[in-house]
């Protein structure tokens, strides 16, 4: 008798100890924030363009995370996010939305500088403050941290900005993959074969 | 001196003995020279003249950029007719930036004056370097400046002046230190004093004892205190790392610099050039280049920078059936995709290509995993898988098998019995993952900036409410006290102490009444917003018309 009380006080004392070590783990080593909406950020493009539909693109990562918005409505990323957000979130690959825009190459805004009359409007839509300029003064981008979010091109009154695309320098350019010669192996269908060989 | 070796490697034919015969030449002058600003690794210089400009002989023509970048200098005198994009020796095909030079014929020198080493300060010697456009000759154009500044800590036990020259048909180096052996060593042990080195060491291999012998008898004649050593000839010997490791046993991995390690290495033809610069004032402004293959005669010449490689081909009679130019080796060099593009200060090797001068590579079979290509890799790495990872495009996999430490050398290439082109796997495996993460950085700093510029809006909108609720609390205080205001001045101190209190809100007291942000107020916002898109419509088009007038008047 006395055994079974013993077995039943140690499983209980057991238990009592691991419950409190993993309450303290839990306090302990609590994650801060979201890892996945930070790791869905980190993939997507960062040009902050909306045209997802959300306002920049860690509220879009949000959205993925909450199962609110589907994969594949970021242009910018184009297919090879997609790509990446289908294998991180166990997700099924689908080609991207229409409706969100298209994938272009990677592309900055030009102001045209003898046009601008230094209303200001596209440094305040600017999301990653790149243009510099001051009212009554004429505007410029700062090419290198220009996303090509064109955010700035609607709000432009005298439509002096334009997109330009981005050139290949000897610096930026990437070596083709070797070109692999297919090795072609001809399918017959099988029907076909059965039929050859009754007739 | 005991050596060392490393594993793999593997013994091509030399095919040295053809270009080493006659001595360099002198290229004759031509009437254009195309000078990249780019020209070594880092920063792009910026153009220092303009067009039309009349420039000297080692005229400084663009200044470095920053501290890894080197100037670049007219090869002669004459008249600059164009800055401009200019199709380059560059396996991409690409055009960069390039000033045009147009030989008056009299190649006439800017003032030379030689460098004062003993007065110099150690930083001193470094900026003149950089602005004589000192860099790497051996092929990797890296600025030597930067590689004669020690880490602090760090001491260089071992200097090591590599003239190994293991690349087939390529013999620049030496038949520089055949001519100019005292040179060479002078420069050995000018750098081995910059870098306040413990021993210099000059590597060479041991099918060059023309050059060995040259430059034992300049040493003797010097009394140079640095040895010469000569290696066994394996090819790639003369890979920096490669000649560490035969020299000192020390490996130096991918990720780490050699003066971790207390080495640094230098091509001959660098201490050469670094030596005239200093000792006559010399900028770089020339360059030894082979020419070999497909020619009537092979050779090698001093070559002004900037010299069209059409121009200098032909001095070498090429072979009439001659369809394009290698630049480089055999091994490591490309196929350049334009003539016309000119000598840079990487160029030490041009061959001439012509059908049956190499055999035609046979088409590509599967990997067969014969494990030849490892056993060959002079680095240790294991070629097949990285060839597996690059061919599927699984990038991160290729950082455990360390991509990054391959140097390219195409041994690999050499052995594999299914002639697979594995250096172009890796290399194009290595611009996708630099491409991405040069890719990564721009995101993440445009995310820094946008999140930087959301919390900007927040504090302001934040400001802007605080101002507004103490210029209301102070207002409501002041029609409290309006009556006993009229007994004395002070109610007007509260706004006058806060100079921020948005003006327009106290010019309209019925709308400051009740605490409304700007920011919240949607009509007021959108209609504030449409006027001022209005006028500057408004005033855009009269600017336009004006324009139009304008143009119209000088057109007509």
């Amino acid at each position: 008798m006395d055994g079974i009380l013993y077995a039943i006080a140690i499983m209980a004392l057991g238990g009592v100890v691991l419950g409190a070590l993993l309450g303290y783990a839990s306090t302990r080593f609590k994650v801060e924030g979201d890892p996945l909406v930070d790791k869905i950020d980190s993939i997507l493009p960062q040009t902050q363009c909306g045209q997802c539909g959300f306002p920049g693109c860690r509220p879009y990562a949000e959205a993925i995370a909450k199962d609110e918005a589907d994969i594949n409505q970021c242009p910018p990323g184009g297919d090879e996010n997609i790509h990446k957000l289908a294998e991180l979130l166990g997700k099924e690959y689908k080609p991207l939305s229409e409706e969100h825009g298209i994938e272009k190459p990677k592309q900055v805004a030009i102001i045209d500088e003898k046009v601008c009359i230094g209303c200001t409007l596209c440094i305040q839509a600017c999301p990653v403050d790149a243009i510099i300029g001051a009212a009554k003064q004429m505007h410029t981008i700062a090419e290198d941290l220009c996303t090509g979010c064109e955010l700035c091109i609607p709000p432009c009154p005298v439509e002096c900005i334009h997109m330009v695309t981005v050139v290949d320098t000897p610096d930026t350019w990437k070596w083709q993959k070797p070109g692999t010669a297919s090795r072609v192996i001809p399918i017959i269908p099988v029907m076909a074969t059965i039929q050859s060989e009754h007739a | 001196m005991k050596l060392f070796s490393f594993k793999g490697g593997i013994k091509p034919d030399p095919n040295k003995t053809q270009s080493t015969v006659l001595p360099i030449a002198q290229a004759p002058l031509t009437s254009r020279y195309i000078v990249p600003l780019h020209q070594s690794v880092g920063g792009t210089p910026r153009p220092t003249v303009q067009v039309g400009e009349r420039v000297l002989k080692g005229q400084r023509i663009g200044e470095a950029d920053g501290w890894i970048s080197a100037a670049v200098h007219a090869p002669t005198s004459g008249t600059v007719v164009e800055i401009g994009p200019h199709i380059i020796p560059h396996p991409s095909g690409l055009a960069t930036d390039c000033v045009v030079i147009e030989a008056d014929g009299r190649d006439a020198w800017i003032e030379r004056t030689p460098f004062d080493l003993d007065q110099a300060e150690p930083d001193a010697v470094r900026d003149y370097l950089r602005d004589m456009g000192i860099v790497g000759l051996g092929g990797a154009v890296f600025p030597s400046h930067v590689k004669l500044s020690v880490p602090r800590g760090k001491q260089v036990e071992q200097l090591i002046i590599n003239g190994a020259e293991c690349e087939p048909f390529i013999t620049c180096d030496d038949r520089l230190m055949r001519e100019q052996a005292t040179e060479v060593v002078q420069g050995s042990l000018l750098f081995g004093r910059l870098l306040n080195a413990g021993k210099v060491l000059i590597g060479i291999e041991d099918n060059k004892p023309e050059a060995i012998a040259a430059l034992k008898e300049a040493q003797q004649q010097l009394e140079a205190p640095l040895e010469i050593v000569t290696v066994p000839t394996i090819y790639p010997t003369g890979g920096a790392k490669e000649l560490i490791r035969v020299l000192t046993g020390k490996e130096v991995p991918g990720s780490r610099r050699s003066t971790d390690f207390g080495v640094q290495v230098f091509n001959v033809a660098t201490v050469q050039s670094a030596w005239r610069a200093i000792t006559y004032g010399e900028p770089l402004i020339s360059r030894i280049v082979t020419i070999s293959g497909a020619v009537g005669e092979a050779r090698n010449w001093s070559v002004p920078i900037g010299m069209p490689i059409n121009v200098l081909v032909k001095l070498a009679q090429p072979r009439t059936d001659m369809d394009g130019v290698i630049m480089g080796g055999p091994m490591m060099g490309f196929r350049i995709p334009a003539t016309a593009a000119p000598v840079i200060k990487a160029t030490n090797s041009l061959i001439v290509h012509a059908p049956g001068l190499f055999p035609p590579k046979p088409a590509e079979l599967p990997c067969i995993r014969c494990g030849s290509c490892a056993q060959a890799c002079p680095q240790e790495l294991q070629p097949f898988e990285l060839y597996w990872w690059s061919r599927s495009a699984k990038f991160e996999k290729l950082e455990n098998y360390k991509l990054f430490d391959c140097i390219e050398c195409g041994c690999c290439d050499f052995v594999c019995p299914s002639h697979i082109p594995l250096v172009n796997y890796f290399r194009f495996a290595k611009s996708e993952i630099l491409a991405e993460q040069r890719e990564q950085q721009i995101a993440d700093a445009a995310r820094e900036r946008h999140e930087f510029r959301q919390e900007r809006a927040e504090r302001e909108k934040r400001e802007k409410a605080e101002r507004l609720a103490k210029a209301n609390a102070a207002r409501k205080a002041e029609g409290k006290d309006l009556s006993a205001a009229a007994l004395s001045p002070s109610p007007k101190t509260a706004p006058a102490n806060d100079p921020d209190a948005a003006p327009d809100i106290s010019s309209h007291p019925d709308q400051a009444s009740t605490p409304i942000s700007m920011d919240n107020h949607p009509v007021l916002d959108a209609t504030a917003k449409q006027a001022a898109i209005l006028a500057a419509t408004e005033r855009a088009r009269l600017k336009r018309e004006k324009h139009a007038g304008k143009s119209r008047d000088t057109t007509h």
